[in-house]
């Protein structure tokens, strides 16, 4: 290639380059460790779905068995995958058989002794609902943390099992605060009453002779009474909800009559459809307000309600906020178990920038010195190649918006490393070259042709483990294989194009009879 | 300038004695990891660390310890505490080691739990710089990815090596590199550095940097087995190692320096990572020209045409290439 055309090039990408630094402050993303903020990585206990989804198909079979007229001595979950229902009539059987079918789409049923049936979720369905549960709760969180207003979050699925998620809160300081809006399951539900609060579950069930009837639960709540401390109460209510936090359209901070921070909602139309039938069929009962499974409260219907309800109990200004927050951002599929947690303050952050920052410089330097002193006027050559390298490397990196981490940084100072062996290796050459006899410019270019093969090679093989590297990395090791990969490239063409270049612009000048080298 | 003019020695013959120092180093590390075994980082082990940035000078570790003491699992003997960063910036960690919470308890109680213990005790004010808390799954997630990982790249290296030299050269560079990761945690060991992910991404970049380095002298060696038909392997790679020895000791020395102005500068949390770069760049340059080639050496003893020439030992020739230009023969070709 022409030398002109050579000089070009070179100056277009270093220029390109410059161009996505420049500034620095915006184009360059820090990473976690070196902006503060919080790293999270949580399971999804997708076992939490499977017992819904195992609890309502139960459920559904019941009332389906009920209405064929089909008797069972008892219906019970046994595990979050299988229900079991025995005592079938054995005149009843075929009947049984029929009416089941329907919920043979998803269970296979396993029929034993004595009429008993149990009822095994099909292995492609669990996995289908274990995966749908992460897909779900990763967009709830989403939604959560945009709603937090962090800016560039990651929410991301994590880890071989495929049941993690990794959340990223750059810049977030209330960490405890933002880990309990992620976690909360928000599940709201809006249940009749048919008994209580009672102080105790024996003095709920004294009417209904001790047993739970089958279409009913006892929920806890907590009652606080103005002047008396906080109590716990019980009350039954009816299995089935009015509405759920799924019929919800909106949900947001309000003050109720007695200025007290509460919640206010709103229904979608199938919400509010059920809820003014409901509420107009039981004027003077009471609806419990479940929020998590607790009674957060329990008001009496005054009259018919369309589509507005609120929601009390003794918030804080923040708490009221937060949960219209999660109510709108919809409830999660399952729990979720924090795995690890790490926090990074923002000075730890820039503590370690400032440390980064000044070990390069002193290594960059002590390089410099070196290679002045070792290859003299050669030695410019080398330095100017390893500056355009950092200025390609730096571009390359905030083009692409890879992140910069504090293993980035050794990447860097690798990168330094690698940089200066390839510059050794050609001059090394070079001076084999000229102690063979050869001219100046010969000697030049059989160092750079000869050594350019080797540079392959072992540019090669670190790219192999850079690559691998990367497959591993959770966030810095990432950054520090990213680095690496982009150095590594941005070198190959600075130690071989940019350098030979600046030897070849230097040697059109004059016929040189020595190279200082 | 030249650090070394025409250097003329004889690696080869020393082979047998850094083979001895290899495996008594590696002997002493095994010894090392068996007994007391390799300290590992709370992304590993499963743990708590939490960082309090003090407004005035730090309290006695003592005193720290005597605090948390009933609110650690185990008592304040578990726990590690110590001075962090540099002195101005005033910061104690504090980890302990993870215990099997019961069910519905959260992962951050013990960190919380040291806070206000700390604070409790009246020891100046603070605040939490930095916390990182790690269940017990995790690492042995990591520890499997990891290790898979670089189980991987060696073969990837393996087979490019094979591909582009031969097969003696990819299990000499294998072996080097498995050795340069042995010292390695063989002076984690010593030196009481805990495993951590910056660890084992100084490890993984040595791997990268010491085949490296092996694959520049091999590169020679390939160029002189076509060059030097008549000398046997031995002379060959003496010649290769000293034609390469300049340039060896530059860049493990450049490597050195900049590496040791991360490990004196860099600060607390490179720390880990700069020393293990440190052992790694003086095994990874020792194990090329030492274990690299010796195995290439044992491996091709005799080529075919060396035999007659190794009976009367050639000098060894360091110097021009210029007969890399004489024309190259197709059985001494080797790639």
């Amino acid at each position: 290639m022409d030398l002109r055309w050579r000089i070009a090039l070179t100056l277009v990408v270093v220029g390109l380059c410059v161009w996505a630094i420049v500034p620095p402050s915006e184009k360059i993303r820090l990473g976690l460790d070196l902006k503060g903020g919080a790293h999270l990585v949580l399971r999804v206990n997708t076992d939490d779905a499977l017992r819904l989804e195992t609890t309502t198909t139960m459920e559904r079979l019941r009332e389906d068995l009920e209405r064929a007229g089909v008797t069972a001595a008892a219906y019970e979950v046994v595990g979050p995958t299988r229900f079991r229902v025995s005592g079938i009539p054995s005149a009843q059987d075929a009947l049984f058989r029929e009416t089941a079918t329907e919920v043979q789409a998803g269970f296979n049923r396993e029929s034993g002794a004595d009429g008993a049936h149990t009822f095994v979720l099909k292995p492609n369905v669990e996995l289908t609902l274990r995966e749908q549960a992460v897909t779900l709760a990763r967009q709830t969180i989403e939604r959560r943390v945009d709603e937090l207003g962090v800016t560039e979050p990651i929410v991301a699925e994590y880890g071989a099992a495929a049941d993690q998620l990794l959340v990223q809160l750059p810049g977030v300081t209330d960490v405890p605060r933002a880990k309990e809006i992620i976690r909360s399951t928000a599940m709201l539900e809006l249940k009749l009453v048919e008994q209580g609060p009672m102080p105790s579950k024996e003095a709920l069930l004294q009417a209904t002779g001790g047993n739970v009837p089958q279409d009913l639960e006892v929920v806890s709540g907590v009652e606080t009474a103005p002047g008396q401390p906080p109590a716990t109460v019980y009350y039954l209510l009816r299995k089935v909800a009015v509405v759920t936090g799924r019929d919800l359209r909106n949900a947001k901070p309000s003050l109720d009559e007695n200025n007290t921070p509460a919640v206010n909602f709103s229904l979608n139309q199938a919400g509010a459809q059920r809820f003014s039938k409901a509420t107009a069929e039981n004027i003077g009962r009471q609806l419990a307000i479940v929020l998590d499974g607790q009674v957060r409260s329990a008001p009496r219907i005054e009259g018919r309600i369309y589509d507005e309800g609120i929601i009390h109990g003794s918030f804080t200004t923040q708490e009221a906020q937060d949960l219209s927050l999660v109510l709108r951002s919809g409830a999660l599929p399952a729990s979720l178990t924090y795995m690890q947690e790490q926090t990074i303050g923002p000075t730890l952050g820039a503590d370690s920038i400032r440390s980064g920052v000044m070990a390069s410089l002193v290594g960059l330097s002590l390089v410099v010195v070196f290679m002045l002193f070792y290859y003299k006027l050669s030695g410019i050559n080398a330095i100017v190649a390893l500056v355009c390298n950092l200025v390609i490397l730096v571009g390359a990196m905030a083009y692409v918006g890879a992140t910069m981490t504090l293993p980035g940084i050794a990447g860097f100072i690798l990168t330094i490393g690698i940089g200066v062996d390839s510059n050794v290796l050609i001059f090394e050459r070079i001076k084999e070259e000229l102690a063979a006899q050869r001219g100046v410019r010969q000697a030049i270019n059989a160092g750079f042709s000869r050594v350019f093969l080797t540079l392959l090679d072992t540019h090669a093989t670190a790219l192999i483990s850079a690559a691998f590297l990367f497959q591993f990395g959770t966030g810095p090791i990432r950054g520090f294989a990213t680095t690496l990969t982009f150095g590594l490239i941005s070198n190959l063409f600075t130690s071989t194009f940019v350098s030979k270049t600046i030897f070849d612009l230097v040697l059109s000048r004059r016929q040189a009879a020595t190279l200082s080298i | 300038m030249q650090i070394f003019k025409n250097p003329n020695y004889d690696f080869v013959k020393y082979r047998w004695h850094a083979i001895g120092l290899s495996l008594a180093v590696l002997l002493a590390g095994a010894v090392a990891i068996w007994q007391n075994g390799l300290p590992l980082g709370v992304e590993f082990s499963g743990g708590t660390i939490v960082i309090l940035q003090f407004e005035q000078q730090p309290p006695a570790i003592e005193d720290v310890r005597r605090a948390i003491d009933p609110v650690v699992v185990g008592g304040g003997e578990g726990a590690v505490v110590q001075r962090y960063g540099a002195a101005e910036q005033r910061e104690l960690m504090i980890r302990v080691p993870y215990v099997g919470a019961e069910s519905g308890t959260q992962l951050s109680e013990a960190a919380d739990a040291i806070r206000d213990a700390v604070a409790k005790a009246n020891l100046g004010a603070f605040e939490v710089a930095g916390t990182e808390i790690v269940g017990p799954v995790v690492g042995e997630d990591l520890t499997r990815k990891g290790i898979s990982a670089t189980t991987l790249a060696l073969l990837g290296i393996l087979l490019y090596i094979t591909f582009r030299f031969q097969f003696s050269f990819a299990v000499g560079a294998i072996v080097a590199t498995l050795h340069d990761l042995a010292v390695m945690a063989t002076f984690l060991a010593f030196f009481r550095y805990d495993l951590t992910l910056n660890v084992i991404a100084a490890l993984l970049t040595i791997v990268g940097y010491s085949v490296n380095d092996t694959v520049v002298i091999f590169d020679r060696v390939r160029e002189n087995l076509r060059g030097m038909r008549r000398d046997d392997i031995r002379t060959i790679i003496n010649v290769a190692v000293n034609q390469t020895l300049g340039r060896t000791v530059i860049t493990a020395g450049t490597s050195f320096l900049a590496v040791l102005a991360l490990f004196l500068f860099g600060g607390e949390v490179l720390k880990g990572f700069a020393f293990t770069m440190l052992v790694g760049i003086i095994s990874g340059t020792y194990s090329t020209v030492f274990i690299a080639a010796a195995i290439v050496s044992f491996w091709r003893k005799k080529p075919a045409r060396a035999a007659a020439a190794a009976q009367t030992p050639q000098p060894v020739r360091p110097g021009p290439t210029a007969r890399v230009r004489t024309k190259p023969s197709r059985k001494a070709r080797t790639s």
